[in-house]
This record gives structure tokens, sequence and C-alpha cells, in this order.
């Protein structure tokens, strides 16, 4: 039961720093801010999820278990927000996703409505 | 370490204001992992709370209402230069004498932090060495911590306060009335923000046995309301929270700090000695962190929400003013 437990959460950590990983190659290599604004996004909520899940794995019964689901919780809850969040303001600032066919890239929105 | 020197050097460099406020956050962010390696978990947590949080939404606020870009320099002054050589020569000069970083034989590490460390278990009896250290051991510099805090919201409320009567609702502008269309924030939020002022409250009253303690606690109620007013609007922010009543809370956070003291020394111990203050010094000890650490938290809390609505109604405010 001990080896699963720690396989289990090794193969989720792995998983997990793979997916930050990605999300950060993503963030400086995709070409527009809406894609560059979803791999962010993805080491937010599945990158950082799946490590705490690994963590989990870790501990009893216990009041750490308790503190982990906490946040567990609440990043799935904040980082897709966080992401809505920044896609409603570049859009409110003008800014368009960059579609098939299309090859302007404007950058100028990202700054001056601060909602 | 590196990173630090990096992010500074580029945040000096850098014309764009926009990207100097993120690259603040940046720094403070790398900062506190940098304490988190340190192991200095306390200190981490008010420093990510504090600088990535509060103080890049401040310097935000602020950008709304200046230029996003710096003015060119117009010279390069040598005279700067040499005289900053000179200065940063003469300091290294001057640390060479001083015991490595970390060195064993330092003063600080054979009669101060032995001290503390043997002896806080059993005459404080708190499990948190730090809130042990920073509320009593230290007391007089958190109580000069508190009052600097204080001054500096008294400071910008002094500055910035508007000529207008305060009475006067503040004019709705377009800002606001986009944030009617943000359900999905408005919903989350709704459901979050009792969860961050518990989590403010866990903080508080928490800080004797793990992480956290009156700073930090003080912040995460700021960032909560700040929360609040940036998406159901200033106006609702401003009932919800009278503002003359956080003024007035924001010095008898300091005020509590200080009667402690007194009180402790109308008991006949010294200015902030908490020993005396119940029946038997752990206890006393114990009660005089609590207030202490309550003054503190109220203290930060309302200085925060007096700076924020100072910076957001100044923005608000310009149209009348200029």
């Amino acid at each position: 039961m001990e080896t699963v437990q720690y396989i289990a959460s090794w193969v989720l950590l792995m998983a997990g720093s793979f997916f930050c990983i990605s999300g950060a190659v993503g963030t400086l290599r995709f070409p527009d801010f809406f894609t560059r604004m979803h791999a962010a996004g993805v080491t937010d909520t599945l990158g950082a999820g799946l490590i705490l899940i690994g963590l989990m794995l870790h501990t009893h019964w216990d009041l750490v278990l308790l503190k982990l689901i906490f946040i567990l919780l609440f990043t799935l809850f904040i980082s897709p927000t966080a992401s809505h969040a920044l896609a409603k303001a570049a859009l409110h600032s003008g800014l368009k996703p960059m579609l098939a066919g299309s090859i302007k890239n404007s950058e100028k929105g990202e700054s001056s409505s601060k909602s | 370490m590196a990173f630090l020197a990096l992010i500074a050097m580029a945040i000096a460099r850098v014309k764009d204001l926009f990207v100097a406020v993120m690259l603040f956050g940046i720094y403070s962010l790398v900062s506190a992992s940098f304490f988190v390696v340190l192991d200095a978990v306390d200190v981490a947590f008010t420093e990510a709370a504090v600088g990535a949080g509060i103080s890049t939404l401040l310097m935000l606020a602020t950008l709304m209402l200046t230029d996003r870009h710096e003015k060119a320099i117009r010279h390069r002054s040598g005279l700067a230069m040499f005289i900053i050589v000179i200065t940063g020569a003469l300091l290294i000069f001057g640390t060479l004498e001083m015991p490595f970083f970390g060195m064993e034989t330092a003063p600080v590490h054979q009669h101060v932090a032995p001290r503390y460390i043997n002896d806080s278990m059993t005459e404080i009896a708190v499990p948190n060495m730090v809130t042990s250290v920073l509320a009593s051991y230290r007391g007089y510099d958190t109580f000069g911590e508190t009052v600097v805090i204080f001054t500096a919201g008294m400071g910008v409320y002094v500055l910035l306060k508007s000529s207008k009567k305060t009475g006067k609702a503040l004019k709705p502008r377009v800002v606001t009335a986009v944030m009617h269309q943000h359900m999905i924030l408005r919903i989350v939020s709704k459901l979050l923000i009792p969860l961050i002022l518990l989590f403010a409250l866990y903080v508080q009253f928490h800080g004797d046995f793990g992480p956290g303690g009156g700073f930090q606690a003080g912040v995460i109620f700021a960032a909560g309301i700040i929360l609040y007013a940036m998406l159901f609007g200033q106006n609702t922010a401003r009932r919800l929270m009278n503002f003359p009543f956080i003024r007035v809370l924001s010095a008898v956070g300091v005020l509590l700090y200080g009667s402690v003291g007194i009180v402790s020394m109308l008991q006949g111990g010294s200015f902030l000695d908490y020993s005396v203050l119940a029946h038997d010094p752990i206890h006393g000890q114990h009660l005089g962190i609590l207030l202490v650490e309550l003054g503190v938290g109220i203290t930060v809390a309302t200085v925060m929400l007096i700076i924020f609505f100072m910076f957001t109604g100044r923005y608000y405010n310009r149209d009348e003013e200029y």
C-alpha cells in the first residue's frame, strides 16, 4: 500500500511538473495573447492541481491533508477565474484573438483598463 | 539572488512604466521564494501578500493617473555616477571588517540568538518563535513599525484628500459601469470574499502557532475588501466600510498597542513588559501578544484600505478637479 502511494504520488508530481514546464514554454512561445494566457492558465490549474494531489498522497489523514484539500479547491476556483478576468480585460481593451488567416498581432490593449 | 539583481537592473532600465510595475511584482515574488528557501516562512508570507499583491495593485492604481512611459532623461550626469561609485566603494570597504554572512562566531549568533532560542519556550511558551521575538522580545521595534504604517496612511490621506465634501457620492465612471457585466467574477468573488476575510482572521489569531500574525492578516483582510471594491464599485465599498470609521480604526490599532504598554507600566513592570498583565507571567505574555497583534492587524488593514481608497478616489474625482 505504501509503495502504491509513493508510485502514484511520483507519477502525479512528474505530470504536474511537466504541465508547469509546458505552460512556461507556451507562455513564451505562443504567438498571440489569448493562447499565451491559455498556457499560463494550464500552469496554474492543471500543473498546480496535479502537484497538490501528488503531495496529498504523502500524508496521513491529518490537518495537513485538510489544508492541501482547501488549497486545491481554492486553486480550482481561482485560476480559471483569473484567466477569465484576463481575457475579459483584453477583449474590453480591444485586443482581438488571432484567428486562422489573420496575421495582425496588436498588442496595444494589455494595460489601460483596470478591471 | 542573481535573479533579484537582474530584475532590479531591468526595473531601472526599462522605460515603460507598466512593465516596470509588473517587474516589481515579479521581484517581490522571487524575494518571497528566496525567503522560503532560507526557511523564513513568516517573512515570505508577508512579502508575497504585500509585495506581489497590494503593492502591485497600488502602483497600477497610480499608473491610471499618470503617463505610461517615463519621460526621457535630458542629460547624463557624470557627477552623479562618480558619487555613487565612491559611496558604493566606501560601503563595501566598511563591510570587509564584518563577519561573513551566517558565520557562527558573529556576535548576533553568540549572544542574542541563543538567548531567544533557548529561553523563548520557558519565558513565553508560544510555539512560533518568530511571533515571540516580534511581539514580545522586540516589542518596541514592532510598535515603531506600526506607528510608521499609521503615519504613512495618514500622510497619504492628508496629501490626497480631495477638496470636495466627502459626503457626496462619487460620480460613477465608465469603468464601474462595465463591472456590471462581469457576472462570473462577481459570483466567484461573492463566494470567495467571506472566505478570504475568514482566512485573514485565522491568520491573525493563529500567529502563535504557525506562520502568521498581525501584518499578514491585515494585508489579507484589506485585499479582500479591495477585491470587493474593484468588482462592485467604489460607492458600495465606501458605504460598506464607512470611511471615517476606517480612519478612526487605524488610530485605534496603534492606541491598542500603546495602551498595552501603558497598562503594563501601571501594573508595575516597564513599558511593554507583558509578564505583569495577568496572574502569572506566561499568561501575561500570551495576553500581551494577542492584544498587540490585534492592534497591528487593525492598523495594517485600515491603512491599506485608506491608501487604496485615496488612490482610486483621486481617479474618480479627477474630472471635477482639473
